[in-house]
């Protein structure tokens, strides 16, 4: 079985700021991690490996340091890897940037495609299902426990008050929550067998894609203006009668639509 | 793609499950209402499922204009693939301006699907939606990085403008007694077909007791609670506003609660939407572990406490007399809120 | 001398820093607390390859270098210096000796359980009436046949009642001295051999330390390691390498303590400030990072040259008396900083200074450094 994992190097935090004068993130000195949940995703892959038996290939676009993540994926156990990383790819939102991950999909075998719900730093959860449309496959978000089954994968997919078992004939493609298992550590000697690996990486002439739907050209949504969020203000603060202090504080809930 | 300028309207996407319609709808009536009004445009509703044309009436007491049903067995149950067939033919067919959709785990999965296959785009967990005057562009706002940044979205050059929204933040509008709407029965080929996986098993979560550093809500304990039994006074408050426990230092030290439930520099560090403290001083170490959260609320009956520096909303009274009022009134308003959703 | 880590020492440092924060940091205040010996954390420093870093995959180790080896035990120690030691005096002073002077039936048999099979080392070397002065070993080995048998004691043995395996020095030849001492491999379980009741101790507190007796204790012949008389040089040369172990230990203690500063003096207000805004605070932390940082470069350069092949011995000294004098310098200036706070237990800072205090007394006190520098300083 062929197994792609879509992984992507996030700054592993979620304290960051803009730069005042030109509006972009200051990401310096922040140290980068695989997104959380598409590490959960990469160590359901390794599981399905250690079960039945699997070739994992990790695949990120990315800056030339995305390469950082994939080592770690190798180390971790993950047979291959590819870097997608392109100037034309730059600037892309999620409809340029999963259609350029389904191009690269299109030429690596796969019987399943596992990716994280969504990642730390843009929080959209769109990338997974569009790789899927783009790719003419069936998609399982929110996936809280996985297990394959001959050739069908069943899935435990989460709602906010349920849950579906689904079962989806391969090949299909799969979001995982963090929730999905806890992410083996990598192997000091593993590291260095990553390093010794070679990692494909495919630039803009490597993919069979629409000039007009990758990169910044190719993306429907265009970043406005963006901005800090504002510093708390001074809270208010009231003595009275517990009865009216009770009204007062459902009246502020009600205010911040909390109730 | 056809002219853009043939895609008008707000369209809201209605998720329904066992045939009744998620809260995130009606929010989204109201602010497609004030959204269709600067555009002097209607508002649809898309109301895919099965056996569902009962809910029309509602929503038109909250704002609709129209609602497109798409009654279907094969949407009895939310599947990604026939909804996304649903959605997707009523984008093409009535061409609208602006789609919403709730950002929850159905609207987060459909909506990416649908706008891949229209070739659109999709700003998600939107907070803040408004029309930029010049343009008529409908500029989406939504936190990123955690809700430390905010970013604005505009999508200029296709349609429909697509965003998901996040539960609880737009406003319903009051109902329109005795408002209707007209209701197209728009029928979708090929619905059944689309059902390419299996789901064999719907089970409903038995809510587990979440880590406090997971919780939306807490409401957290300390010295000034007197005892251990007090307590459970709070976790009635925690219960009624389906929140966490939580606590300070100085009442795991007494033994009165478990040091999961510690919060701080030698707890944890949380950050939920709402942090209620009874009780709690707020020494510089506890504040080190809650001062992230969205909305503070302090009730302490020393006024100078430092907790009340970093409150939104403090209090300056008896935990032991103002808890008990707090849930009563909570009660009280969510019966009422109960009575007026449809 | 260059020492920026290469990308792959550097993931490695951040693979033991995340396996120290969310493995091991969960434990410390309670093994110290209640004097456990964390086997929960050693068998998962065992899953993760932790536990045979510097050795040959043919063994089960990891294929790795000293240097790596030695990161791991500063971020360990970053957050646990029990757990720092047990991996030290496992790797350094059981696993080394094998892999460095077994035979290779000897490493078959026993590496791959040490490196990766769960089985724990230890060294056997101090005695009470041996501790600087190693020659005057009272523990013999008589050869009987096909056996040796052992009668005596060894005490302060680190993960002593805990280890499977232990690398045992005994004197064979009383007349020669220390020629006459030579090196075996005991098994725990060996007829005879026992361990003592676990020593309370000021600091790392978490790691056993025992007394090992040795009551007509048989081992097979086979397992004597080296030359019978060879032993007191393989031993020295063992706390050789082991001192760059204690040294990351140290350093690793220090850098901890530095963070927790740093942190803590950025929260704590008083005279409504951070007392990190004032010029005392900055200068104390000043100092404390530079000494940390020059205490590294000595740990680093012992390591590498361990693995370029080079005599180290001398470097491994002066590692090990600086950066364990720093240990004690930081952790100290730590306390001092957190005021009150950091004389309560609630907080880690006074944990590590308690740890701290080994590290300038096992695997030769300072002063056994400083003979050695001299030596080498003074020699013609």
């Amino acid at each position: 079985m062929k197994i792609v994992v879509c992984i992507k190097q996030v700054p592993n935090t979620n304290k960051v700021k803009l730069d005042p004068a030109t509006g972009t993130l200051l990401r310096k000195g922040i140290p980068s991690i695989i997104n959380p949940d598409d590490k959960a995703g990469l160590e359901a892959a390794l599981r399905l490996k250690d079960r039945h038996g699997a070739q994992v290939t990790a695949l990120s676009m990315g800056p030339p340091q995305a390469e950082a993540a994939l080592r770690e994926a190798l180390a971790m156990g993950a047979d291959e890897a590819v870097l997608l990383t392109d100037r034309a790819f730059g600037g892309a939102d999620t409809w340029a940037t999963s259609s350029t991950l389904a191009a690269a999909l299109k030429r690596l075998e796969h019987d399943l495609i596992i990716t994280g719900r969504q990642a730390i730093d843009g929080d959209t959860a769109q990338v997974g299902p569009q790789i899927a449309e783009h790719l003419g496959l069936p998609n399982i978000s929110y996936a809280e426990e996985l297990r394959l089954e001959s050739d069908h994968i069943v899935v435990k997919r989460q709602y906010e008050d349920r849950c579906h078992v689904i079962k989806a004939k391969l090949p299909c493609l799969v979001t995982a929550l963090a929730e999905l298992n806890k992410p083996r550590y990598m192997t000091p000697g593993g590291i260095f067998t990553a390093y010794a690996k070679p990692i494909r990486v495919w630039g803009r002439a490597d993919l069979d894609v629409d000039e007009a739907d990758i990169g910044l050209n190719g993306s429907p949504t265009r970043v406005f203006k963006s901005f800090d969020k504002q510093a708390r203000g001074t809270g208010s603060k009231v003595e009275m009668d517990p009865q009216a202090a009770a009204a007062w504080l459902v009246e502020r809930l009600q205010e911040k639509f909390i109730l | 793609m056809s002219n853009i300028n043939d895609y008008k309207g707000v369209f809201v996407f209605v998720q329904q499950v066992d045939g009744t319609a998620a809260g995130v709808a009606y929010e989204l009536l109201g602010k497609g209402r004030e959204l269709a009004g600067k555009l002097n445009a209607e508002v649809t509703v898309v109301l895919p499922g099965y056996k569902v044309g009962g809910l029309a009436a509602a929503l038109a007491r909250y704002g609709a204009d129209r609602v497109i049903l798409v009654d279907d067995p094969a949407l009895e149950t939310y599947m990604t693939e026939p909804y996304t067939r649903a959605l997707t033919a009523v984008v093409n067919e009535f061409k609208p301006g602006i789609l919403l959709c709730g950002a929850t785990s159905i609207g987060r999965d459909l909506a990416p699907r649908v706008s891949a296959r229209v070739r659109t785009g999709l700003t998600a967990d939107c907070t803040a939606l408004e029309i930029q005057e010049e343009t008529g562009d409908l500029l989406m706002t939504r936190p990123a990085f955690g809700g430390n940044v905010m970013a604005t979205i505009v999508c200029r050059e296709r349609r429909p403008q697509m965003a998901t929204v996040r539960p609880g933040v737009m406003r319903r509008l009051e109902p329109r007694a005795g408002a209707s709407c007209p209701v197209v029965d728009f029928k979708v080929a090929g619905l059944a077909e689309g059902r390419n996986v299996e789901i064999l098993e719907i089970s409903k979560k038995v809510s587990a007791k979440l880590d406090i550093q997971e919780a939306k809500v807490l409401v957290a304990g300390g010295r000034g609670l007197g005892g251990p039994e007090n307590f459970r006074l709070l976790e009635k408050l925690a219960e009624v506003l389906g929140g966490t426990l939580a606590s300070s230092r100085a009442c795991v030290d007494a033994g009165w609660c478990d040091k999961e439930l510690q919060v701080g520099q030698t707890g944890k560090t949380v950050r939920p939407n709402l942090y209620i403290a009874c009780g709690i001083s707020g020494a510089i170490q506890h504040l080190a572990g809650m001062e992230e959260a969205e909305v503070i609320i302090a009730v302490n009956k020393d006024a100078g406490a430092p907790i009340f520096e970093v409150a939104d909303y403090g209090v300056v009274g008896d935990v032991h007399k103002i808890v008990p009022q707090f849930i009563e009134q909570i009660k009280a308003a969510q019966a009422a809120k109960e009575q007026q959703d449809p | 001398m260059d020492f920026e880590l290469t990308p792959q020492e550097a993931m490695a440092r951040q693979l033991f820093r995340d396996f120290a924060e969310a493995e091991v940091k969960p434990l410390a205040a309670e093994i110290d607390e209640a004097e456990r010996f964390p086997r929960e954390s050693v068998e998962k420093m065992f899953r993760y390859g932790i536990m045979g870093i510097p050795y040959g995959q043919e063994y089960g180790g990891q294929g790795c270098d000293t240097i790596t080896y030695i990161l791991a035990v500063e971020e360990l120690s970053r957050v646990c210096g029990a757990t720092g030691v047990i991996l030290s005096a496992h790797t350094s002073l059981c696993c080394d000796p094998i892999n460095k002077y077994g035979t290779p039936e000897q490493k078959a048999k026993y590496l791959p359980g040490l490196l990766k099979g769960g089985v724990l080392g230890a060294f056997g070397l101090t005695e009470p009436g041996a501790g600087t002065d190693a020659a005057g070993q009272q523990t013999k080995a008589v050869l009987a046949g096909d056996q040796y048998i052992l009668n005596g004691s060894k005490i302060f043995i680190t993960n002593g009642g805990e280890a499977g395996v232990y690398v045992i020095l005994a004197m064979t030849d009383k007349a020669r001295g220390a020629k006459g001492i030579s090196a075996f491999i005991v098994e725990a379980g060996a007829p005879g051999f026992s361990s003592g009741k676990k020593e309370l101790k000021l600091g790392i507190r978490g790691s056993a330390t025992t007394e090992l007796i040795f009551e007509n204790c048989v081992i097979p012949k086979e397992n004597l390691l080296g030359a019978e008389g060879k032993g007191f040089g393989l031993a020295m040369r063992t706390l050789d390498g082991g001192r760059i172990g204690i040294a990351a230990q140290a350093l690793g203690i220090a850098q901890g303590a530095l963070d927790e500063a740093v942190a803590y003096v950025k929260e704590r207000k008083q005279f409504g400030k951070p007392i990190a805004a004032f010029q005392n605070t900055q200068f104390v932390l000043a100092d404390l990072h530079t000494r940390v940082q020059a205490a590294r470069f000595l740990v680093y350069s012992a390591a590498k040259a361990k693995d370029r092949g080079e005599p180290f011995a001398v470097k491994a000294a002066m590692a090990k008396l600086f950066a364990s004098e720093t240990a004690m310098r930081v952790t100290d200036r730590a306390v001092q900083l957190f005021g009150g706070y950091g004389y309560m237990r609630e907080y880690p800072v006074e944990r590590m200074m308690r740890d701290a205090k080994i590290t300038e007394i096992y695997e030769g006190t300072s002063e056994v450094q400083r003979m050695v520098i001299a030596a080498s300083l003074l020699k013609d």
